[in-house]
């Protein structure tokens, strides 16, 4: 079947068989950002923004996408640098598997809540799975962050 | 001795070489780099636990159009190799064949398809036809050794070092060391505990799972690329099986996602690496979720058997710990992983009169064990710190003080620990801290919150190596380049840990130079300098002084070089500044960039240097971990609030990492503690085969971690740097148990202690 969608800005056209998961397809199209931990939508790291929300892409078949818009880490990459730097100092990249799926997250809450209390930031990320970190220095790296995006606001 | 000279480049955070990339989602992991038209390989498994392939047809699977070929045992090696990456002569058994008409758990492969695509490959793994023998299977632990079920009664078990294995005893190993009178010191303790302990076989899961490619190069020699902690061990392995020279096997690693010891195994190389060389054609394998899950390398499942005496002051007097290790259906790991369960536990304590620690590892029909940082040492640490939180009981003690009268101290000989002196060691101060951090005084053992919530605190002290001591070995090669850049070349594996960035932080302090100035690289079997690899807690430490003797080797071909072209007559006046060489007789000078582009052209000298460090002790790293938990009385719900801890690893390379290795070890102790349990069905298959099933901590479990350092000085090591890799998932199980036992009075000795079991303790208490 014919799909016809934007990825990371750019129309596209391809043809698909109707089995297709989004994540498969993705990464034929290169975006290799995206990966599989788990199969069962249990661990996010194949979080991609459908239409700007961010969707599993295990779990997206990727004829849905026709007609629609896709964001990959690929489309997203001076974002990404700049969350990077936080992360980066506080040494919570670590194995890096899980970090495309989790600066996706990252990068959609920030645009999606209005100064979020730390519980919120956790709630809305919590289906990020890391196996490196503990999860601490991500929350780190999120306050400095985030103090440095209001200060970009104010 | 604290260490008081200020350093420039370790002893600083400094953001990992590669974190840009890996956090820009940058293609550089196995399979984003592999060719895209590698075959796609994937293994027919056994539905039973122990049974016979008696027949195998295979022809209407190769038959689907897109199949490569189908692998049976009928086409492979018939050397037996074991799958363990260790140093040559491995003590683990070699047992295993790449496929085997012996079936002896659930998830032994039983063929192998490889087609073009994952459709056709499916398709053709329903199409073999399997006619089993299905044998009974010896699935409890308890009941493997001398039992008539063998898992191993093939004629060719190998064992290439004898570690009292028995085959036809289900035997993989067994020992008995004894130092004192153990029997006579019990007998005159006042207090004795007498407990048993039991653990599961918990996955590492990384978020990469297994995977590796393999294709035939320009040379005709296989290479594998592979997702791997050990690759100069693949290389072994996989000639082994496949029955080829070691000459005509490379291996690559490239960034790796995550290993915790289960890429210390060559779970699935040698899968891809037959297809390639049977068909000639490139070939993968990506394990998928399940497979990592059900067979793949977790940790030992282990009942320990703990005895301690102490006198009524609470003196420790005597320990005895007997281990009961489930090896599963291959021996993997086993003769080693159960050694740390008394010898990195045992030396904890420092005022015994005799210990005794023995221990069997058995064959089981169940998924294969292997090596899980912490490496048994954290079974061990569970069992006999839990004692000790019983016997602080037993003698209505506080913990704390326990371990204050009784804990290792600086410049103590270990009997316990091969007789090795604790050059360093701060875990006095490491308990004191500790202590202040989670406001144990106020604390323990409970409180009782207004809702009816009970908040009790527990502790725990852990330790762990630095190395294999007598077998580790670590090469560095570092050159001069163009206008004096270097290039370091390790072969120790940077798995995320940032391994490539602390190595390059050591050498920066040697050459006086900048973190930038050093460039690294992956490993690669044909121009790495060997290493054994990323495992034993061994890479800052063992690697580490690797990296300072080979700095101030090329320092001294540096100056050579130097004196050569600036024809000093005498080279002992040159110092070395980093940014140029001076000699202070002469006052002539040479900056590094002119004379490494002069070195390029009609020069003598090369401005390389290579160096080995050995591993002659061990010296252990020691932490102290505190937890504070929140139970609900009512329905057995139990939360971390809080999880302390202090470490000693020596001096802190890099902060930064130092402390994420930490939290992120800790994360992994709470998850076997409260979370991962591995459940069986009567029939021997592991039921919770996924993340739905399986959980791993998320960040609403694992409450605040925090972290300090309490840093001794190393002799031995880099700087003053011991190791911190393992220790830190050795503390939150007895921890957290003994501040559930402090809230409600319920004492767990069988991991995890799920909210089930609590309701079901509160409910037996009532």
């Amino acid at each position: 079947m014919k799909i016809t969608y934007w990825l990371n800005g750019k129309k596209r056209e391809n043809h698909i068989a109707p089995d297709t998961m989004l994540l498969d397809f993705l990464r034929t199209c290169g975006c290799y950002s995206v990966k599989c931990g788990c199969e069962t939508t249990n661990c996010g790291l194949c979080t991609v923004w459908f239409d700007g929300k961010p969707v599993l892409s295990c779990a997206v078949l990727a004829a849905r996408i026709d007609g629609h818009e896709i964001t990959t880490l690929e489309g997203l990459q001076d974002e990404a640098r700049e969350f990077a730097m936080y992360m980066g100092q506080e040494g919570s990249d670590q194995c890096g598997f899980c970090n495309p799926g989790f600066v996706m997250a990252v990068l959609a809450m920030v645009r999606e809540l209005h100064n979020p209390t730390e519980e919120e930031m956790q709630d809305y990320l919590v289906g990020n799975l890391c196996r490196c970190t503990g999860y601490m220095g991500h929350l780190r790296a999120l306050r400095s962050y985030m103090a440095y995006k209001q200060g970009v606001k104010a | 001795m604290k260490q008081e000279r200020k350093f420039q480049s370790i002893n600083h955070t400094v953001m990992k070489k590669d974190a840009m990339a890996l956090l820009t989602g940058k293609p550089v992991y196995t399979q984003d780099l592999a060719p895209k038209d590698c075959l796609v390989v994937k293994a027919l498994r056994s539905p039973y636990a122990n049974a016979i392939i008696t027949d195998i047809d295979v022809s209407a699977a190769q038959q689907v159009a897109g199949i490569e070929c189908v692998l049976t045992y009928r086409d492979v090696p018939q050397t037996r190799f074991t799958t363990a990456g260790q140093t040559f002569p491995e003590l683990s058994p070699y047992d295993r064949l790449i496929l085997d008409a012996h079936l002896r758990y659930v998830g032994d492969p039983v063929a192998l398809v490889a087609g073009v695509d994952e459709k056709a490959v499916h398709k053709a793994l329903q199409m073999i036809h399997v006619t089993y023998e299905i044998l009974d299977a010896v699935l409890d632990f308890h009941q493997a050794k001398d039992n008539p079920i063998l898992v191993h009664p093939e004629q060719d078990w190998n064992p290439l070092v004898d570690v009292g294995g028995d085959n036809k005893r289900n035997i993989v190993a067994q020992a008995c060391q004894d130092w004192g009178d153990v029997d006579a010191v019990f007998a005159d303790c006042d207090v004795t505990v007498d407990s048993v302990y039991h653990t599961r076989q918990v996955q590492q899961s990384m978020m990469e799972t297994f995977r590796a490619y393999s294709y035939m190069d320009e040379f005709g020699r296989l290479v594998i690329v592979s997702s791997t902690q050990v690759p100069f061990h693949i290389r072994r392995i996989a000639a082994t099986a496949l029955e080829i020279p070691k000459s005509q096997v490379r291996v690559i690693k490239p960034r790796i996602g995550g290993g915790f010891g289960a890429k210390q195994t060559a779970v699935m190389e040698m899968y891809p690496a037959i297809v390639t060389k049977l068909t000639g054609k490139p070939a993968m394998m990506i394990y998928t979720r399940e497979e990592a899950m059900t067979v793949s390398s977790p940790r030992h499942e282990a009942e320990i058997h703990v005895r301690i005496g102490a006198s009524r002051d609470g003196l420790i007097r005597v320990m005895d710990l007997d281990a009961l290790w489930n090896a599963g259906a291959y021996g993997d790991h086993s003769p080693t992983t159960v050694t740390l369960a008394g010898h990195k536990s045992l030396p904890l304590y420092g005022r015994y009169e005799a210990f005794r620690f023995s221990y069997e590892a058995v064959y089981t029909n169940t998924i294969a064990a292997g090596a899980y940082r912490g490496y048994g040492a954290t079974q061990g640490i569970f069992a006999l710190e839990s004692a000790v939180n019983e016997l602080a009981v037993k003698l209505h003690m506080d913990p704390s003080a326990l371990r204050e009268k009784n804990m290792v101290r600086e410049g103590q000989v270990m009997p316990a620990y091969f007789n090795e002196t604790a050059a360093s060691c701060s875990l006095d101060m490491c308990l004191k801290k500790v202590k202040d951090m989670i406001g144990w005084d106020k604390k323990y053992p409970r409180t009782v919150l207004p809702n009816g919530n009970i908040r009790g605190v527990g502790l725990a002290m852990g330790m762990q190596g630095s190395s294999i001591s007598h077998v580790d070995v670590a090469t560095v090669n570092i050159k001069v380049n163009d206008d004096g850049f270097y290039t370091l070349a390790v072969g120790a594996t940077d798995m995320g840990t940032g391994c490539d960035t602390i190595l390059a932080q050591i050498a920066a302090e040697c050459l006086n130079c900048s973190v930038d100035d050093i460039v690294t690289r992956g490993v690669d079997t044909d121009t790495s300098p060997y290493d054994t690899g990323s495992y034993a807690s061994s890479t800052t430490y063992l690697t580490g002084m690797a990296v300072v003797k080979t700095s101030l080797a090329l320092i001294g071909r540096i100056k050579a070089s130097a004196a050569q072209m600036m024809q000093c007559a005498n080279g002992d006046n040159l110092e070395f500044t980093g940014k140029e060489v001076v000699d202070h007789v002469s006052g002539k000078r040479i900056t590094l960039k002119d004379l490494a582009n002069k070195a390029m052209c009609n020069h003598g000298i090369a401005l390389e240097a290579a160096e080995e460090q050995p591993s002659p002790g061990s010296p252990p790293p020691f932490m102290v971990g505190a937890a504070e938990v929140e139970i609900d009385p009512e329905t057995g719900h139990v939360e971390l609030i809080d999880y302390a801890t202090v470490v000693d690893c020596g001096t802190v390379i890099n902060p930064a990492l130092a402390r994420v290795q930490t939290e992120g070890g800790i994360a992994q102790g709470i998850g076997m503690t409260l979370l991962e349990d591995v459940r069986f069905t009567p029939e021997g298959r592991i039921e919770n085969n996924s993340f739905m099933q399986y959980k791993i901590p998320s960040r609403r479990d694992v409450g605040t971690i925090r972290v300090e350092f309490a840093p001794s000085y190393e002799p031995t090591g880099p700087f003053g740097a011991k190791s911190i890799g393992e220790i830190v998932v050795n503390t939150p199980a007895p921890a957290i148990t003994d501040a559930i036992y402090n809230a409600i009075g319920c004492r767990f000795r069988d991991l995890p202690v799920t909210v089930e079991k609590v309701y079901e303790a509160l409910k037996g208490q009532s």
